[in-house]
């Protein structure tokens, strides 16, 4: 199907987006790689009446490290990212995440914020900011505030967002002597997950962070345990995530895939672990 | 900063396949419609109009991009590459599609302008793939005839013929 008819702004500043946002609120919209948000246009899911394409701001696509954490502006394709140089030593767990989202033709589009504001349930990028304890940098025209990840994802495709706010950056801490591990399932390389598992094995612990399965990814810190007393945690949070029967596959095979995916990578991370 | 508006129709500029083109859009015109409809580019194909398929592949800006999920009026001033800019000249397929003719890298041909694109500009830059990366790379892509692996042959060939030929070109110049 074909989009209905909208408005199209390409801002050249920050201050020109925020400006829209801040006049138009809620029918505003920004475009950014326009790989979710495209699609839901075409199917008329959404029905915005002005785009904002934020993708020529200059200096949006920025990839820094600042006061020890990795800042990505909303202007880096997914792509970059990946091919950034330093990505596997200082966020190992996007690493191994990342080229799991989508495919070589949707990542060359597709942007990291983009991906965060647009919060899907089965999403990596999200997955791994929430795991890794990162922030969300939010800009309006009135003001800045930044909302750690956790806070900022609050269901399924629904965010601490307000309408006249727009995702600036994400910021990722970079944590040394951590190990990780990371595995999804899903249909096909590059379709969205039917269960994704991220582990974090550090010297305080293990920290599991499952998407897929609840409205938002879900996140369990637990000492090291082991044998069955790590089959025990882990099926407890099986059930917790409340998983259901869609079309991709039911409850019982989703909260099979967190003990059995979930057990695999958190021996991976304490493996990785320095 | 323009406004397009929603009702009007706006000039679109860019160069496609190296020749400057020009065309008018409303914003909501995607990118595919906008080369078939405006600009008679048919080879690019519609398919599935959310991501999934991949037939409406092009290159904008040397970025592998979905057509469907971009609109017209977002390249203007870009560089775009269909499948209609593969030949050499008239009458003369690239190493790429004369490896597809061979082994049969299409059947009904509905994927292959995507397929192509996403082939041609992945060996641009990874000249020596292995298999598994060309199905990886191919999972953006479906295809109801051919079952893929006449694809992967093709391109497999393509990879080893195009290998060949750069180092006989270097070995000219030593
Ligand atoms: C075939 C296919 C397969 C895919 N598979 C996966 C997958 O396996 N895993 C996965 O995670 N994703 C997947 N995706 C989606 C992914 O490619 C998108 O890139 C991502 O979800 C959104 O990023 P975007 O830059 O394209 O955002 P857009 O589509 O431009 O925008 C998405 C939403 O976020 C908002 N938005 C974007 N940027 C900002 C910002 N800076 N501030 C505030 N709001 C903003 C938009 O208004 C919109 O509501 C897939 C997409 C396709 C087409
Ligand atoms: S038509 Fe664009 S991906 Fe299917
Ligand atoms: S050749 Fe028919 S869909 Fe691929």
């Amino acid at each position: 199907m074909k989009p209905a008819a909208f408005d199209y702004v390409r801002a050249d500043t920050l201050d020109e987006a925020l400006a829209v946002l801040a006049a138009e609120g809620g029918d505003a919209r920004i475009i950014a790689g326009g790989q979710s948000l495209m699609a839901m246009l075409n199917m008329r899911l959404a029905r915005p009446k002005v785009l904002v394409d934020i993708m020529r701001i200059g200096d949006l696509d920025r990839i820094a490290e600042e006061r020890g954490r990795i800042v990505v502006g909303a202007g880096v394709r997914q792509a970059k990212l990946l091919a950034w140089s330093e990505l596997a030593a200082k966020l190992p767990l996007v690493a191994l995440a990342l080229p799991w989202t989508g495919h070589e033709q949707t990542r060359s589009r597709g942007t990291i914020c983009g991906s965060v504001a647009h919060a899907d349930p089965s999403a990596e990028t999200p997955l791994c900011l929430i795991a890794l304890e990162g922030e969300v940098h939010l800009r309006s025209a009135r003001r800045r505030r930044v909302v750690a990840a956790g806070d900022f994802i609050t269901g399924m495709m629904n965010t601490a967002r307000q309408d006249d706010e727009m995702i600036e950056a994400v910021s990722f801490p970079i944590r040394a002597g951590n190990g990780y591990g990371f595995r999804e399932v899903a249909r096909r390389h590059g379709d969205f997950a039917i269960t994704a598992c991220a582990a974090i094995a550090s010297a305080n612990g293990i920290r599991l962070a499952v998407a897929g399965v609840a409205d938002k990814p879900e996140v369990r810190n637990w000492p090291d345990l082991d044998g069955s007393a790590l089959d025990d945690a882990l099926n407890a949070f099986a059930y917790e995530l409340d998983a259901r029967d869609d079309i991709h596959a039911t409850a019982r095979y989703r909260r099979d895939l967190v003990r059995q995916i979930g057990r695999e990578v958190i021996m991976e991370a304490r493996r990785c672990r320095a | 900063m323009p406004r397009l508006t929603a009702t009007q129709r706006h000039s679109v500029r860019f160069r496609l396949n190296g020749h400057p083109v020009e065309g008018s859009a409303e914003p909501r015109m995607q990118l595919a419609d906008f080369l078939r409809h405006e600009l008679g580019a048919t080879g690019t194909h519609v398919g599935c109009e959310h991501g999934v398929c991949g037939a409406c592949t092009v290159l904008v800006d040397g970025m592998l991009t979905r057509s469907c999920l971009t609109l017209a009026v977002q390249v203007d001033g870009c560089d775009v590459r269909t499948v209609e800019g593969l030949a050499p000249e008239r009458g003369r397929l690239s190493v790429l599609q004369a490896a597809f003719r061979r082994h049969h890298g299409l059947q009904c041909g509905f994927c292959t302008p995507g397929v192509l694109m996403s082939l041609d500009r992945y060996l641009s830059t990874n000249p020596n793939p292995t298999e598994d990366q060309l199905r990886e790379l191919l999972s953006g892509h479906l295809c109801r005839c051919t079952g893929y692996t006449p694809i992967i042959r093709a391109a497999m060939e393509a990879a080893a013929t195009l290998a060949s030929s750069t180092r006989q070109e270097d070995s000219t110049h030593v």
